[in-house]
């Protein structure tokens, strides 16, 4: 059998709780639950019991689980009453039709990490637990997924939702050191496969947008911060594309090497073919992105414009050349 | 489950089972357990911790539970037998997934996503709010078109005839597939799939797919053909792949949130030192080339010698290409 002060015992303990309140129909008295949750009687003191109850209140109310207080005068004047009200617990009757649980199943799925993936699954089992399994097959053979492989993931969103002033490091594109910054979160967004941060800077003093992949080590909610609201006409995923994304369009001339260049050749349109060269007009919007893709092919694609592109390929190149020579060091 | 459930969490994953079991009566022991996620041992751990709970300790007002002869039945819980209402990450996982779908270019069960979302939205009222708050893009970079004739060949189970480009040797192949499922990950559409030339499942980025033709052949993989474990990501290292060991500046650091790494190890002054295996050092040629200085090869000495002369060979082609554009001239 598990240990009286195990984890075993304490789920016992806080179940023994719940089923008592929710099933008691006016407040109860402390003195009473004492008497009643069997685990209480473990505890060696008054003093160790009040303990005791007060972190399981908390931690009940951390579940999410009404549990609400109640003068009860009586005897004492100034008794409290506990109880959970079921209509406040339960989960309200929903009807799902099979293509709205079909669709919800899916949903449920799309959070490819553990943080996320396991209240997911709990939560469709909820909406489950009255109705029969009736999974249509309608919706097999597509799955989106959202990746929340950044550690920082977890703490923002948390802050997000519960509107927390945080602070955390944080690493510029230029700089390579973090520098510590004091955000009022409002959005969490994932643009192009990454999430972004949005929010209100307080020693810039003006709204940012931040990389969660470049957030360094631990976030904190920053205690005793001034409340504040999100605006309500913000939206996280338009703040970020024109923050992030670069809105003008350009257009790349490239030499292109015959049968290599593919991502490019694709994208792009073909001016003039001359010997084992192809010349390509290529669109771009993010010069660096464009720049990172060229010195991926190496010797097989040349920039000939415009210069900005050029001179970022050969700053790469040389940099990549300086680093690698001289042997492993 | 790497951590051990909390007590907390336990409860709330108790108050979640016991509905679901109980609109259940009688439900095979190991069926249940692969439903609920759970081991059959753990189940039956959960199920002997029940037994010892009631809203009172006579007992006509403990939980019965029973499940000897393998069905499992549970009576006496009515004061839990709804389910708790959605926590805020249970809401937050299903409403931000369902909007994840409705964003998918040509899905036809829009209709399904609203009605279930308006149902979500009615039985979790704040939550909601603080949900609107994380959103989600998944809609680039793949034309619906493609999209639905993918979708339908997994359907459908026809095999499907694939132009593709793979990036890693820049070349242009054509190959017979059976696909499994369309799937998208970090933002990027795959099809997944028995790849009849490669012999093995491979999983196909969708914008480099040049074309797809459904062919009138049945496409049902073989039996053994096994669909990834994508919580890991994309890409899955064998112990037999190269071990290269870099060196990354603070600003590359992103390579080892976006590969998977083997071990990191961050130095004083911010450096990192990236272990990682891989069969195919090309793509890694290419990723320093892109870094710049910000990379560098510690091991093995052959590819920082040949990513040092690949960056030479493209600068030269660069001077090269200077000369012959001021000759022209």
């Amino acid at each position: 059998m598990s240990s009286p002060t195990g984890p075993a015992a304490k789920t016992e303990r806080l179940l023994n709780l719940v089923l008592c309140l929710l099933y008691t129909r006016r407040p109860l008295p402390k003195s009473t639950i004492r008497r009643i949750v069997p685990q209480y009687g473990d505890a060696a003191s008054d003093e160790a019991f009040d303990r005791m109850f007060e972190r399981d209140k908390d931690e009940l109310r951390e579940l999410g689980i009404p549990l609400v207080t109640q003068d009860i005068g009586g005897a004492w004047d100034d008794e409290t009453g506990y109880r959970i009200d079921q209509r406040e617990y339960a989960l309200p009757d929903l009807e799902f039709e099979p293509d709205e649980l079909a669709v919800l199943g899916l949903a449920s799925r799309t959070w490819a990490h553990a943080s996320l993936a396991g209240p997911a699954a709990q939560a469709l089992r909820k909406l489950k637990a009255a109705g029969i399994e009736r999974d249509g097959d309608s919706l097999v053979g597509i799955e989106p997924r959202l990746g929340t492989s950044e550690p920082a993931f977890e703490s923002v969103k948390n802050a997000v939702v519960a509107q927390q002033t945080i602070s955390f490091g944080y690493r510029t594109a230029g700089q390579g050191q973090a520098r510590t910054r004091r955000v009022q979160p409002w959005g969490l967004a994932s643009w192009h496969g990454r999430w972004y941060l949005t929010g209100f800077d307080l020693d810039r003093a003006a709204p940012r947008v931040f990389r969660l992949s470049r957030i360094d080590g631990a976030v904190s909610v920053v205690r005793r911060a001034t409340p504040y609201v999100v605006p309500a006409d913000h939206h996280a995923q338009e703040m970020i594309r024109t923050t992030v994304g670069e809105q003008v369009q350009r257009s790349a001339r490239l030499l292109v090497h015959r049968g290599r260049g593919g991502t490019l050749r694709r994208r792009g349109s073909i001016v003039e073919e001359q010997g084992q060269w192809s010349t390509l007009e290529v669109p771009f919007t993010d010069g660096d992105a464009l720049a990172d893709e060229v010195c991926g092919y190496g010797s097989d694609v040349v920039v000939q414009a415009p210069q900005d592109v050029r001179d970022l390929v050969v700053e790469r190149l040389r940099g990549a050349l300086a680093a690698n020579s001289g042997g492993a060091a | 489950m790497t951590t051990p459930e909390t007590a907390t969490a336990r409860l709330s994953r108790l108050l979640t089972m016991v509905p679901w079991l109980v609109n259940r009566q009688g439900i095979d022991l190991e069926r249940a357990a692969a439903d609920l996620g759970i081991t059959v041992q753990q189940l039956e751990t959960d199920l002997r911790l029940l037994y010892l709970c009631g809203y009172g300790q006579m007992p006509d007002e403990l939980i019965d539970a029973e499940w000897e002869n393998g069905r499992v039945f549970i009576s006496n819980a009515e004061t839990i037998a709804r389910p708790l209402r959605l926590g805020r990450d249970e809401a937050l996982t299903l409403m931000v997934g369902l909007r994840a779908l409705a964003a998918v270019p040509g899905l036809g069960e829009r209709d399904a996503i609203e009605r279930a979302m308006a149902k979500l939205e009615e039985a979790t009222g704040a939550s909601a709010e603080a949900a609107a708050r994380v959103q989600v893009s998944i809609d680039e970079g793949v034309e619906a078109d493609l999209l639905a004739d993918a979708r339908r060949a997994v359907e459908e189970h026809r095999r499907v005839h694939l132009r593709y480009l793979v990036p890693s040797r820049d070349e242009s192949t054509e190959r017979d597939v059976d696909p499994m499922r369309v799937v998208n990950l970090d933002a990027h559409w795959y099809l997944e799939g028995w790849c009849h030339r490669a012999q093995d499942t491979r999983l196909f980025r969708m914008d480099r797919i040049e074309g797809l033709a459904l062919l009138d052949v049945d496409g049902t993989p073989p039996p053994d053909a096994q669909l990834r474990d994508l919580d890991a990501g994309t890409f899955t290292p064998r112990e037999e792949d190269t071990l290269v060991t870099l060196e990354l500046q603070p600003g590359a650091s992103w390579v080892s949130d976006y590969y998977p790494v083997e071990s990191v190890l961050t130095r004083e002054d911010g450096t990192q030192v990236v272990a990682l295996r891989t069969a195919d050092t090309l793509w890694l040629r290419r990723l320093m080339w892109r870094l710049g200085g910000y990379g560098r090869v510690l091991a093995p000495a052959e590819l920082a010698q040949a990513v040092s002369e690949g960056a030479r060979s493209a600068l030269a082609a660069y001077e090269s290409q200077e000369a012959a554009a001021g000759a022209e001239r």
